[in-house]
């Protein structure tokens, strides 16, 4: 059953029009919750009048800062201040963080920060009373750029800070300066990531209610977590969280943005249990682009040095990021840079800081790739102008400075995010790149060539960390009809896990996938869960999986046993039936041997399982990493500056596959991801941090039309660190098209000494580029 | 500010059934039949006519539920993912084809997809490659990378002939 393209079991209901989205919940009594957002960039608050908006008919209640601060305490992002001791000691990480109020008080510090909730009769009628209310506000200078930020006479976004440094950390390994000074050619460059926004199709959302049996208070949410979800909630509103249910229904997308906790969770429920109705708040599209987290936004001042025979020797690299308004999780993006940078190089002389500032924008979180992307970026356009200032073709570069499989397990010698040494489980990095190369065919498109149009091919390789703790759990049920049920922490967003893990199950357990149902996303269906992000799923979760059908697997044996009189090593389990071995006469289904349990059977055997249940928690050692190549084919009309995406290969290796469509799919969707950012996709605010993309007809996302013709292949070496082999794969497709993408379009345009710095790559901006007028 | 209160009656014949419902003159008809008609296979992504998940076949053609009002839907002919295919029956060939060749993950954006591949086939049974990619592109997904989406639409097409 592993192995297979099962066609997914999801499919059915969402292709029918059936799907349960967020938006798609009725419940009876609902209200609807509109959000007043500060449209400037850094303002005092000087007064807010809701008087009129109260008295609006259909309008319930109107809550501001100042109601919002008396009900809860701000939120605090504990995660943003863990930092494991081992990195303490390897990176010296000063991490702050402040508070954040769920609704802005006395003074907002980005675009699209909520001043007050209304909460009405419907969502019209909320959005007309936000129409009433008036805020007078006093205008404060602002700062949007990361680097400014940190120039001495820079506004303030938090001013008991002193500055805006939210985080930094260094770390060097050898004497860079030495191997920078003994190398014969030695790159310097300036790189930078663009801000950009995960933009799933379905925006984010709450519905909450209070249980009128129970008291339960029962909370949907768009989450990517629902069990954390829980636990905030449980703090903010000072309730047992045994007493609060949060589910996940289907989620339309997410890429990391669902991760974040947000004001709007805690702001919704705590309206439903005031109010004592259902409350429902959906975010609009503008909404979502101001107000949801962002992602990138990172510069990467480069040095890379080598011998002229193309040994990379030193690399050195200043990094700094835009927090956003809020540093909400601490280390998690700009360590990931940092961890990411090398790749799958091997290079001696390391030295890396990184300084991440506060500014009045949009909040900047993980979004598909953290910080890996922009790592990236720097690193594999850097190994590009290196390849041409040493006369070497990149490919060969790289060839030359890879680590070999028979190095595997490597020690990079820096310490990863987890706290555990950052070692490379497995992994055959020049068969990837060869892999991929001869997929290229650039000959195809040799004719694409005339006086105006070049024809270019860049590559890009990154390693990625995948499957990261703490933990995830599972738990099999087989129930007397037959039926296996598998619940778990981790929801799903459009992943497919609902095949997946039941592919998973299938597989210990012998069972048809048909019989099998996964249940994820919801609190009570396991009473610890952590959540589907970061490229760990099919890792923690499937191995967690795994472990719980393997328990159950071996009480389904011992019960038959009992029941056949027969010892378990003489039974089989096969297709749904147990066996016993070399007969054909004697069967039970799995539903026989649940039903034998049933504590009302006077032949229920003393000391059996109260039924054939088994939960599991499976915690993983370090990550186990996956690695990627990536080669994008462009043509560029150097009249117009356009650009057309000819092809775009991809080999990949993220271990033991489980279902290659679904792998494949996820692979291609990520590309297609960075693809978006790479070409069409930017967040932009003008000097005084206003939003200057707050609809989909500024911030473009790509469409079918801009779909390159891919190839995928697979490397895959099965991960030595868990039982099923696999390494994760959710992220590693949006990690290299920035840099293969630039990369190629440089080599296009290579007799014009053209330097990509920075994306999106418009025709405005190649043009500019080829005629020397950008950066 | 609109004045609120003042209700229309509508009759839409959505998938074959006739529906009288009132609304207010300002209702979007993507709030119409997702709130009043219970009909939520029809999904909102943008509410500004970009993302096209919205898309229902009115009157036969491709339009934007959340550019319209309920009541200038006043009297014609919808079509919803929901009327695509009988409930127990067989799957349309356009969901057949994206069940199949995995052209959709988290299905956010598929009922849009698959009404605006339905109108593309029928006015034009036998698009080009440019053809079928602009019908196509009137659509957002972010999960697929759309090469799967466009396999799909091919396999329907070659069914549907």
């Amino acid at each position: 059953m592993i192995g297979r393209a099962v066609p997914r079991v999801e499919d059915e209901r969402l292709l029918r029009g059936q799907g349960r989205y967020l938006d798609d919940l009725h419940l009876e009594g609902a209200v609807e919750a509109a959000f007043l957002r500060s449209a400037h960039a850094h303002a005092r608050v000087v007064s807010l009048d809701a008087t009129a908006a109260l008295a609006h008919p259909g309008v319930l209640a109107v809550i501001d800062g100042v109601a919002a601060a008396a009900r809860l305490e701000p939120l605090v992002f504990d995660i943003a201040r863990i930092v494991p001791e081992t990195v303490q000691r390897a990176t010296n990480p000063m991490v702050r963080v402040h508070p954040m109020p769920v609704l802005a008080l006395d003074r907002v510090t980005y675009v699209g920060q909520p001043l007050a909730m209304i909460v009405a009769r419907d969502r019209y009628v909320a959005e007309d009373a936000m129409e009433l209310i008036e805020v007078e506000f006093e205008i404060l200078p602002a700062v949007v750029d990361a680097e400014a930020a940190l120039e001495p006479d820079a506004a303030l976004v938090e001013p008991a800070w002193g500055d805006n440094l939210a985080i930094s950390f260094a770390f060097t390994r050898g004497d860079v300066e030495a191997a920078l000074a003994a190398c014969d050619v030695v790159v310097e460059e300036r790189f930078r990531s663009h801000r950009q926004s995960a933009s799933p199709i379905e925006t984010r959302g709450v519905v909450a209610s209070l249980d009128p049996q129970d008291g339960t208070l029962l909370v949907w949410s768009s989450t990517q977590v629902p069990h954390m979800l829980r636990d905030l909630l449980a703090r903010a509103l000072r309730r047992d969280p045994d007493s609060i249910r949060v589910r996940a229904p289907d989620v339309g997308g997410a890429f990391g943005l669902k991760h974040s906790s947000y004001p709007e969770d805690v702001l919704v429920p705590l309206a439903a249990l005031e109010l004592g109705c259902p409350v429902k708040w959906v975010e609009d599209r503008a909404e979502h682009l101001a107000a949801s987290t962002h992602g990138r936004d990172q510069v990467h001042h480069i040095t890379i040095g080598a011998s002229r025979a193309g040994r990379i020797l030193a690399v050195r690299d200043h990094v700094v990021m835009n927090a956003g308004a809020f540093n909400i999780l601490g280390l998690v993006v700009p360590y990931n840079s940092f961890t990411h940078l090398l790749g799958p190089y091997d290079v001696d002389a390391l030295d890396v800081d990184v300084r991440v500032a506060v500014t009045n924008t949009g909040i900047v979180a993980p979004y598909r790739g953290a910080g890996r992307p922009e790592a990236v970026f720097a690193m594999e356009r850097a190994v590009d102008c290196l390849a041409r200032r040493l006369e070497i073709d990149p490919v060969e570069l790289r060839a030359r400075n890879l680590i070999a499989p028979e190095a595997m397990p490597y020690d990079t010698g820096i310490v990863y995010r987890d706290g555990n040494q950052q070692i490379y489980d497995s992994g055959d990095y020049p068969q990837l790149l060869r892999s991929a190369r001869e997929l290229v065919h650039a000959e195809r498109f040799a004719g694409r060539r005339d006086e105006r149009t070049r024809v270019g091919v860049g590559f890009a390789m990154y390693t990625e960390g995948t499957g990261v703790g703490p933990f995830e759990s599972a738990r099999v049920r087989v129930d007397a009809t037959g039926r296996v049920t598998v619940y778990t922490g981790a929801s799903s967003q459009g992943q497919g896990h609902r095949t997946t893990l039941a592919q998973i199950a299938a597989e210990t357990l012998d069972v048809a996938i048909e019989s099998i149902e996964v249940v994820g996303g919801d609190s009570a269906a396991v009473t610890h869960g952590f959540g589907t992000l970061a490229s760990r799923t099919l890792v923690v979760a499937g191995n967690a999986v795994a472990e719980a059908a393997i328990v159950v697997r071996e009480q389904l044996l011992d019960v038959a046993s009992a029941m056949l009189d027969t010892p378990p090593e003489e039974l089989e389990l096969n297709e749904g039936m147990i066996r016993v071995r070399g007969r054909r006469d004697v069967t039970l289904t799995l539903g026989d041997v649940a039903a034998f349990l049933s504590p009302f059977n006077p032949q229920r055997p003393p000391g059996a399982p109260a039924q054939l249940e088994a939960g599991s928690v499976y915690r993983p050692g370090p990550v186990t990493w996956a690695a990627g190549v990536h080669a994008a084919v462009v043509a560029v009309d150097v009249t117009t500056g356009a650009l057309e995406l000819l092809r775009f290969v991809i080999a990949h290796d993220c271990g033991r596959v489980v279902n290659p469509a679904i792998a494949d799919g996820q692979i291609m969707g990520g590309v297609m991801q960075g693809i978006g950012g790479a070409l069409y996709e930017k967040i932009v605010y003008d000097e005084v941090g206003q939003l200057l993309t707050g609809s989909f007809m500024d911030y473009t996302l790509p469409t079918a039309a801009e779909a390159p013709e891919f190839a995928v292949t697979h490397v895959d070496v099965p991960s030595p660190l868990n039982a099923l082999g696999v390494k994760g794969l959710g992220e590693g497709g949006a990690i290299g098209p920035a840099a293969a993408i630039a990369n190629a379009v440089e080599d296009a345009l290579a007799d014009l000494g053209v330097i990509v710095r920075e994306g999106p790559l418009t025709p405005a901006r190649i043009h500019a580029l080829i005629h020397g007028r950008a950066t | 500010m609109s004045e609120t209160g003042e209700r229309r009656t509508v009759r839409i014949c959505v998938n074959g059934t006739d529906m009288l419902a009132e609304a207010e003159p300002r209702l979007l008809l993507s709030d119409f039949l997702r709130h009043t008609l219970s009909l939520t296979g029809t999904h909102v992504g943008c509410e500004h006519g970009v993302c096209g998940a919205c898309t229902v076949l009115l009157d036969g053609e491709p339009v934007r539920s959340c550019l319209m009002f309920a009541v200038q839907a006043d009297g014609g002919e919808l079509t919803t993912v929901e009327g695509l295919a009988d409930p127990h029956g067989e799957l349309h060939a356009v969901q057949q084809a994206f069940h199949e060749l995995h052209g959709m993950q988290c299905g956010f954006c598929t009922p849009g997809f698959l009404l605006s591949l339905v109108a593309t086939l029928r006015s034009n049974p036998e698009p080009s490659d440019d053809e079928l990619l602009d019908s196509l592109s009137g659509n957002l997904c972010r999960c697929t990378g759309y090469a799967n989406i466009i396999a799909a639409a091919r396999l329907a097409q070659e069914r549907m002939r």
